[in-house]
């Protein structure tokens, strides 16, 4: 994909943003709410992460030690919503923003003020779900999944807040799908058809897609957890004629998608890094887009395989249950393509290729286990144990969390100007890819052995292991800093970047100077 | 490595875990003592294995690449980057392993499903933090608490051996037996799993589900909730006893005898006047393992979720409304009716001693007769 650019350095002449803090509020410009957006995801991971290290520091030994079970509960509830709603989703949207204008030759999102409300109610959201950690009765303590009549009739007062906090968020998701679908079908430059957007445009329409579909599900079903509480409504109260299995399908049919929300935005990342550092063609283009697309879809159709236990009919059990083993083949085509696009390359090493390399290793293995769960009848062992929190942190941490990371490290040069510090990126790669794996791949063991989650103590058996995970745990909290530091100093100075950066790197958004000018393609490029 | 059953990875664990997990594995899936545990467990090995297998193929074609496809050995790329037989072959073939393995999975949970013919019949209720198990055959019914004593749970007492995983009165079954199930529940959902039979259903309230098990080899068996149900989710466990039918059958008759002789026992405390100290011994036993967990041993409770009782205009003043609350509970809250869990001797004490524990000193003593007379005039028990 070759491309003529022309020159848009004038824009910088007659760019008249304000300074200071309004520049921030105010701001229109799809690179300014990009950053705001990683920063708040990066703020926000080490909320959720601190909230990690309360629950480990507390399981690091059988018995009570550190925290009452009560608010053991909340650490673990607003861990899950602040890392899912707080962290890696508005990671996705920062990216998103930064990224898809500058990949398809678009001058901005298509639509700049939406954009601008949909992150600045974001800090607000969870402002409210914090600030219920210290009211009293504190925050919301019944798991990130609220399930029913636990949330209704047996929560404490602060539920509405959290109710309140659920929608803002909803609503900024909701307004960013908009803008991110939009963009894409309107703003593409002269040439750029649809089967030659790159991976991580076509993972995000998709995903955005998604958004738009399950989100509002979310917000009905935080609305009927509100009515049954406050407005003495019964849709989960068998005593009034409801059901409470009603709010898990609901839940989950927003839930499941969700996880793809999480994870094919990721895959595109992938794409990316792994074609330019094996200065080799994507493998499968035109399967990648499919193998998106059907697990999108299938995506509609496996909700119920969080739910095998709840006493569904066995034809409906059997249905979950093959549809869920299905979603394995498409994302299998995923992580094929990815190796045969390494095969016979010229493969360096940087530290976006290695935590690619780990995503595709840990995400694969995070995704075998998904397929041992899928197996109906092992699942009745495997459900609601540590060998469940093991499975999803592997797709999540080592998996949608690493390709935040290494489109970070992959982006920063185009973002700054100014290459990060290798060597402190590879000490980062490496305290990660060693911790997370202490971290959680003993979970597996203690589930299989019996260990249920979400529990403030546990039998002596557990005991060794759980001393483990939390070593594990710390290290892995502390191997953050150093991304942390090396993100500071890439943001200060440090070797120039030329517009490619990468030797192998091809797309529209290495044809701008590195850092990235203000306004990009304010005239469209022609790709031919 | 998840294969090498019975292999402890320390000494220390091996102390502590031996005796606590009877089929003693501490990395694996446990096969169980049922048949149908038993084809669980060979299903999560066969996938575990394939799944293995599949890794080992992806991870170690990736980790040649790695090795020999770097720039570093001075390799020119490749250019190929596409080939529609290649993605149909690997469309192809995990299709092939899924059916594979579909085939069994079903089988089993077809199997698992079938609660037709059972000999014996056990209604399991769960309520926040405790389960209650009544025998629809027999004249047996009764609750089933958390034994551990605070004391452990705080670091003031050594850990026993089987630290949260012991109960007052354990769930008994005949071995050999067809042993159906029906669960649901008195407030949220719970969840009840017993690894050895390799049952995990969530009791719904509003709702019967129904599981079975026929237990092979006569011994106890542990399991826990798992569903989040609130603050003490980590301290409801689940012992199961398997006894020989014929033990069995001795058990429910001494089982059924003691409960008749409570009953008797009840009718002739209703003539009986309990002092305050016979009272107040009784009722802190009784508050330490039904009410603690909420409103705490000092009283103080958890406001706002869980009020305290010291102080309390209700505990303090209000009799009435006090044997009220502790009858029929407060609908709407966590507060459950104990009329069902307690006796009517634990329940009176009880109540004295909320009225008279931690400085409230009200002096009263309320006699059985008081609270009987209240459960008879609203028709419950």
């Amino acid at each position: 994909m070759s491309t003529v650019t022309t020159a848009d350095h004038h824009d910088e002449h007659h760019d008249h943003k304000p300074t200071g803090i309004k520049r921030w509020l105010f701001t229109t410009n799809h690179k300014d709410i990009g950053s705001m957006y990683l920063i708040f995801a990066l703020v926000m991971f080490f909320i959720g992460g601190a909230m990690a290290m309360v629950i480990r520091l507390e399981l690091f030994q059988p018995g009570l030690q550190f925290v009452d079970p009560q608010f053991f509960n909340q650490m673990t509830t607003v861990h899950g919503l602040i890392m899912v709603f707080g962290a890696v989703m508005p990671a996705f949207t920062g990216l998103a923003n930064w990224m898809i204008p500058m990949m398809i030759g678009a001058p901005d999102m298509a639509l700049p003020r939406m954009n601008n409300w949909s992150f600045w109610i974001l800090p607000f959201a969870f402002l409210i779900l914090l600030i219920t950690l210290f009211m009293p009765g504190g925050g919301p303590d019944f798991g990130w999944t609220f399930y029913a009549p636990l949330s209704t009739t047996y929560s404490n007062d602060t539920t509405a807040l959290f109710v309140f906090s659920v929608h803002i968020m909803g609503i900024s998701s909701i307004m960013g799908a908009i803008n991110v679908i939009v963009t894409i079908v309107n703003m593409r430059a002269p040439g750029m058809t649809w089967m030659k957007m790159p991976l991580f445009v076509w993972t995000w329409l998709i995903t955005a897609f998604l958004l738009i579909m399950v989100m509002p599900v979310l917000a009905g079903v935080v609305t009927m957890v509100l009515t049954d509480k406050y407005f003495a409504t019964s849709f989960f109260d068998a005593a009034g004629g409801g059901d409470p299995v009603l709010f898990q399908h609901i839940f989950w049919f927003f839930g499941h998608p969700e996880v793809y929300i999480m994870i094919l935005p990721a895959f595109g990342i992938v794409s990316a890094i792994v074609p330019t550092f094996a200065r080799k063609k994507l493998f499968g283009y035109a399967s990648m887009v499919y193998a998106t697309a059907s697990i999108a879809i299938l995506s509609f159709l496996v909700w119920a395989h969080h739910m095998f236990t709840t006493g569904m009919p066995v034809f409906a059990t059997l249905f979950f249950m093959y549809t869920t083993m299905l979603i394995a083949v498409p994302t299998g085509v995923k992580v094929f393509n990815w190796v045969a696009t390494m095969w016979r390359g010229a493969m360096t090493f940087e530290v976006p290729m290695m935590f690619a390399l780990a995503f595709i290793v840990l995400f694969t293995i995070g995704g075998l286990s998904g397929v041992m769960l899928a197996i109906t009848p092992a699942d009745f062992q495997y459900h609601d144990t540590y060998f469940v929190v093991a499975h999803f942190h592997y797709v999540l941490v080592s998996g949608a969390v690493f390709s935040i990371v290494a489109a970070a490290y992959y982006w920063l040069p185009k973002w700054t100007g100014h290459m990060y510090d290798e060597k402190l990126g590879q000490l980062h790669f490496w305290c990660s890819l060693i911790s997370v794996n202490l971290l959680f791949f003993p979970m597996h063991f203690v589930g299989l052995a019996g260990m249920p989650r979400r529990i403030p103590d546990y039998a002596l058996q557990f005991a060794d292991f759980n001393a483990f995970i939390s070593v594990g745990g710390f290290l892995f909290g502390l191997s953050q800093l150093i991304f942390v530091w090396v993100i500071i100093k890439c943001a200060r100075g440090g070797e120039k970047a030329t517009a490619q950066v990468w030797e192998g790197a091809e797309g529209l958004e290495w044809e701008v100077p590195s850092p990235a000018p203000y306004h990009t393609f304010g005239t469209p490029p022609q790709i031919k | 490595m998840a294969k090498t059953r019975g292999w402890r990875w320390s000494l220390p664990a091996l102390l502590l875990a031996g005796p606590a997990c009877a089929s003693g594995s501490n990395l694996n899936m446990t096969p169980g003592v049922t048949d149908i545990s038993l084809q669980v467990y060979n299903l999560h090995m066969t996938i575990f294995w394939i799944c293995c297998a599949i890794g080992l193929v992806v991870f170690g074609a990736m980790f040649v690449s790695i090795l020999l496809h770097r720039k570093s050995r001075g390799v020119e790329p490749a250019t190929f980057h596409e080939s529609t037989k290649v993605e149909i072959i690997w469309t192809a073939i995990p299709v092939l392993i899924l059916i594979v393995m579909a085939i069994p999975a079903t089988r089993v949970l077809i199997a698992m499903e079938d609660t037709s013919d059972s000999d014996v019949t056990v209604l399991i209720t769960g309520s926040q933090w405790r389960w209650h198990y009544e025998y629809l055959d027999y004249d047996i019914n009764y609750f089933s608490i958390l034994a551990t004593p605070r004391g452990q749970i705080e670091g003031r007492l050594p850990k026993g051996e089987n630290y949260l995983l012991e109960v007052d009165r354990p769930l008994v079954i005949p071995t050999d037996k067809k042993v159906r199930f029906l669960m649901t529940s008195d407030d949220v959902i719970h969840s009840w799993w017993v690894p050895d039979f390799a049952i995990k259903k969530d009791t719904n309230p509003g709702f019967i589900n129904e599981a079975w098990t026929q237990v092979n080899e006569p011994g106890i068996y542990r399991g826990q909730c798992t569903e989040l149900c609130g603050m003490d989710h980590g301290f409801m466990p689940i012992v199961v006893i398997a006894k020989e039918p014929a033990d069995f059958e001795i058990w429910a008759k001494a089982e059924e005898a003691r409960i008749a002789e409570i009953r008797e026992e009840e009718q002739r405390l209703l003539a009986l006047q309990m002092n305050l100290d016979e009272q107040m011994e009784l009722g802190e036993r009784v508050y330490m393992a039904h009410c603690a967990a909420c409103h705490q041993p000092n009283g103080e409770g958890l406001p706002p979720m869980f009020p305290a009782l010291k102080g309390n205009q209700v505990t303090m003043e209000d009799r009435a409304e006090h044997i009220k609350v502790m009858v029929d509970g407060r609908p709407g809250t966590s507060m459950a009716s104990f009329a069902r869990q307690l006796s009517l001797r634990e329940l009176t004490s009880v109540i004295t001693y909320g009225r008279n524990a931690w400085g409230n000193d009200t002096g009263d003593v309320v006699q059985a007769a008081e609270v009987y007379e209240y459960m008879q005039g609203k028709g419950s028990n």
